[in-house]
């Protein structure tokens, strides 16, 4: 009790803290959002609107090849169903608090409360959010869908998620963020704390989908023990005021891997500062950061960091940034050794497309919109797998702009 | 088919082509014979309508229509192939897309790269990695899909080893002659081609009608193709030069 005491001191003194990276928002200029909503049972009775946007961050309202769906409409879960008890747990964290004593040994402890004012905040209004676990030894087939999304003008959202994936076990999570159509101006203040434990698998897609003015603050933090796997697909393509993020990864077992692919589009106006670290403090511990950022007339930053403490860990770093038509794009490589017997190695380039590459494309009778359209979907394909069709096409429409936009 | 009048070229704002003339008649396969640095290639690349290949004087026929300043684009609609000699890397695109993308019918594509044994190569990032032959037999079934009535090819046959360059050389003649019954049919159904070697070993697949010899970004002299490709053996370029010197 003390103990939270302390931290609750922390955090209320944190909350004037400014984040290391990106703009500074006033979170005083925001609203609370509310954590009252009408339920949702049926995801297919939504608007067609409604159910359009979802779909759009590659949730599934019919959840049709989905073994749990959750859905959080501002600060509220307005959805929480679950096909296959066995192979997995799903529900909102405060219930999940209610449920297992012992979640709060989960929470708040891989993202510090008072690291930023962002932190802070979620911290003081204990934010909620999804939990899921897969238990020792499952695998679900399917993946969980979760939707996180802003529905009233002017509001901070905060959320909180802990996903736990037991000793052998293996899942797969795809999480949506979006907001309501015609919410232009909002914040976004996500914690998410992962755990995988020995021999487990994560494979975690987040598909963001904001609006032009809205500002997203993500904190992520994943443990990974002995023989782990967290693999990550981040992907977002449409406009947006601001996204600074750094989640990282901690090998904390012998031979754990992490795998984290960022896929970005910076629009004009748009600020995109997305890093990502892993931490190898492990032996034999193995990890891939790929970042493809395109920008179109916006900021786009690519962090990578990786930290080896610990021999034989073997690292590689991928930041490739492509400018069509204005904007700024930035490479930001760290790598720290802090053994002798470690090998971390970086491959950072930005710039245009090569003109060779177009021409070489219209000589076979492209035109130039179809060819640029082409090498920017082949920059932007690092093989995510499991998305769904109409995703697909919304990714695939997006591209398709961006080509005609660069010419 | 083609017809270059006058073509000359600055790479750089240096003058690599100078006063070309050249025609390839409907049917043709003319060959384009030179040493090293001579401009073959930049003529190859020129004709295709490249960036960096700048026409300072002179035009290009093709088809009766002036193309000198088409796009790469509008060259390729209007039936212009072409094989490089060094093609980019195309990170990111797959050989199989981009063949489902320029083929009428992915099928014949998926069969002739049976042939040319590039099925396995199908998800391969096209010409990463590829060895020299393999892009060789890439770009050949590329345009193969393509199917262009007027194809340029540049040194089809350099780093294709022994037992493949017969079924590259075959695949060449199909992909020129197969619309034709016969010879007298050439000229009406089979396609028109300009191609450099420097082995002729092309040669011994494809029927060659006429050969120009090219030096220094200027063409030196033009006739039948086997006696020039014998005569180059025999004596190299520097009797070319020294002829055609004599005769200004
Ligand atoms: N981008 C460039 N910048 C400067 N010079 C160039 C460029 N491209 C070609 N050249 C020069 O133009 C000349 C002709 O080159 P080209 O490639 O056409 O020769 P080629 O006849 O095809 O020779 P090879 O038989 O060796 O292939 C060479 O001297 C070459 O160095
Ligand atoms: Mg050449």
């Amino acid at each position: 009790m003390q103990a939270d005491e302390d931290m609750r001191k922390k955090a209320e003194a944190a909350l004037k803290k400014n984040a290391s990276y990106g703009e500074d928002f006033d979170l005083n200029e925001y609203g609370l959002a509310s954590e009252e909503a009408e339920q949702a049972d049926d995801l297919e009775e939504l608007s067609e609107e409604d159910q359009r946007t979802l779909l759009n961050v590659g949730f599934t309202p019919s959840e049709d090849n989905r073994a749990g769906s959750f859905l959080m409409l501002n600060n509220a879960v307005t959805h929480s169903s679950l096909r296959d008890q066995d192979v997995v747990e799903l529900m909102s964290l405060r219930d999940a608090m209610k449920v297992h004593e012992w979640v709060k040994d989960y929470s708040w402890k891989l993202v510090e409360p008072d690291k930023d004012k962002y932190t802070a905040m979620s911290y003081l209004q204990d934010a909620n959010g999804y939990f899921i676990r897969a238990p020792a030894g499952k695998k679900s087939k399917m993946p969980v869908q979760t939707c996180l999304l802003i529905g009233s003008k002017q509001v901070s959202q905060t959320v909180h998620n802990i996903v736990i994936v037991e000793e052998g076990a293996e899942l797969d999570v795809i999480t949506g963020c979006s907001t309501k159509h015609g919410v232009d101006k909002g914040l976004h203040l996500g914690i998410s704390e992962m755990y995988v434990k020995k021999g487990a698998t994560l494979n975690f897609t987040m598909i963001h989908n904001w609006g032009e003015e809205i500002g997203v603050r993500p904190r992520t933090v994943v443990h990974v023990e002995e023989g782990g796997s967290y693999i990550s697909n981040y992907v977002t393509l449409k406009p947006v005021k601001s996204v600074q993020s750094y989640p990282t990864v901690i090998l904390e077992g012998k031979g754990a891997f992490a795998r984290l692919n960022t896929i970005a589009v910076a629009h004009p106006g748009s600020e995109l500062d997305l890093g990502s670290k892993v931490i190898f403090n492990a032996e034999d511990t193995k990890a891939e950061l790929i970042s493809r950022t395109i920008t179109t007339g916006g900021d786009a930053i690519a962090r990578g960091e990786m930290i080896g403490n610990a021999d034989n860990a073997k690292g590689h770093l991928e930041c490739h940034g492509l400018v069509l038509g204005g904007g700024m794009q930035r490479a930001i490589p760290i790598l720290e050794a802090n053994v002798e017997d470690i090998e971390l190695s970086h491959e950072a380039a930005v710039g245009r497309i090569a003109r060779e590459q177009i021409e070489y494309l219209m000589a076979r009778g492209l035109t130039e919109e179809d060819a640029v359209g082409m090498i920017v979907r082949g920059f932007l394909d690092v093989g995510i797998q499991g998305i769904p069709d109409e995703l697909k096409a919304d990714i695939d429409a997006t591209i398709a702009k961006i080509g005609e936009n660069a010419i | 088919m083609l017809e270059i009048n006058n073509l000359t070229v600055e790479i750089g704002g240096r003058r690599i082509l100078k006063g070309v003339d050249l025609d390839v008649e409907a049917g043709y396969t003319n060959v384009l014979f030179g040493p090293n640095g001579a401009g073959k290639s930049a003529l190859l690349m020129t004709l295709m309508g490249f960036s960096g290949y700048n026409v300072v004087e002179g035009e290009i026929i093709f088809k009766g229509e002036d193309i000198t300043n088409m796009s790469v684009y509008e060259r390729a609609q209007m039936g212009i192939g072409i094989m490089t000699q060094r093609p980019p890397n195309m990170n990111g695109v797959k050989l199989h897309d981009l063949l489902n993308v320029i083929s009428k019918d992915i099928k014949d594509a998926e069969e002739l790269a049976e042939t040319l044994d590039m099925v396995r190569f199908f998800e391969r990032d096209v010409n990463v990695g590829f060895s020299g032959g393999e892009i060789k037999r890439s770009e050949l079934l590329q345009l193969s899909a393509q199917n262009p009535d007027f194809i340029l090819l540049d040194e089809p046959e350099s780093g294709v080893d022994l037992v493949s360059i017969e079924q590259l050389g075959n695949t060449i003649k199909h992909l020129l002659q197969k619309d034709c019954k016969c010879a007298g049919d050439r000229c009406k159904h089979g396609k028109s081609a300009l191609v450099i070697t420097h082995t002729g070993q092309v040669l011994d697949y494809i029927e060659a009608d006429r050969g120009y010899i090219l030096c220094n970004g200027t063409v030196m002299c033009s006739g039948n193709p086997r006696e020039m490709l014998t005569e180059i053996k025999e004596q190299g370029y520097e009797e070319c030069i020294k002829c055609k010197l004599m005769k200004i």
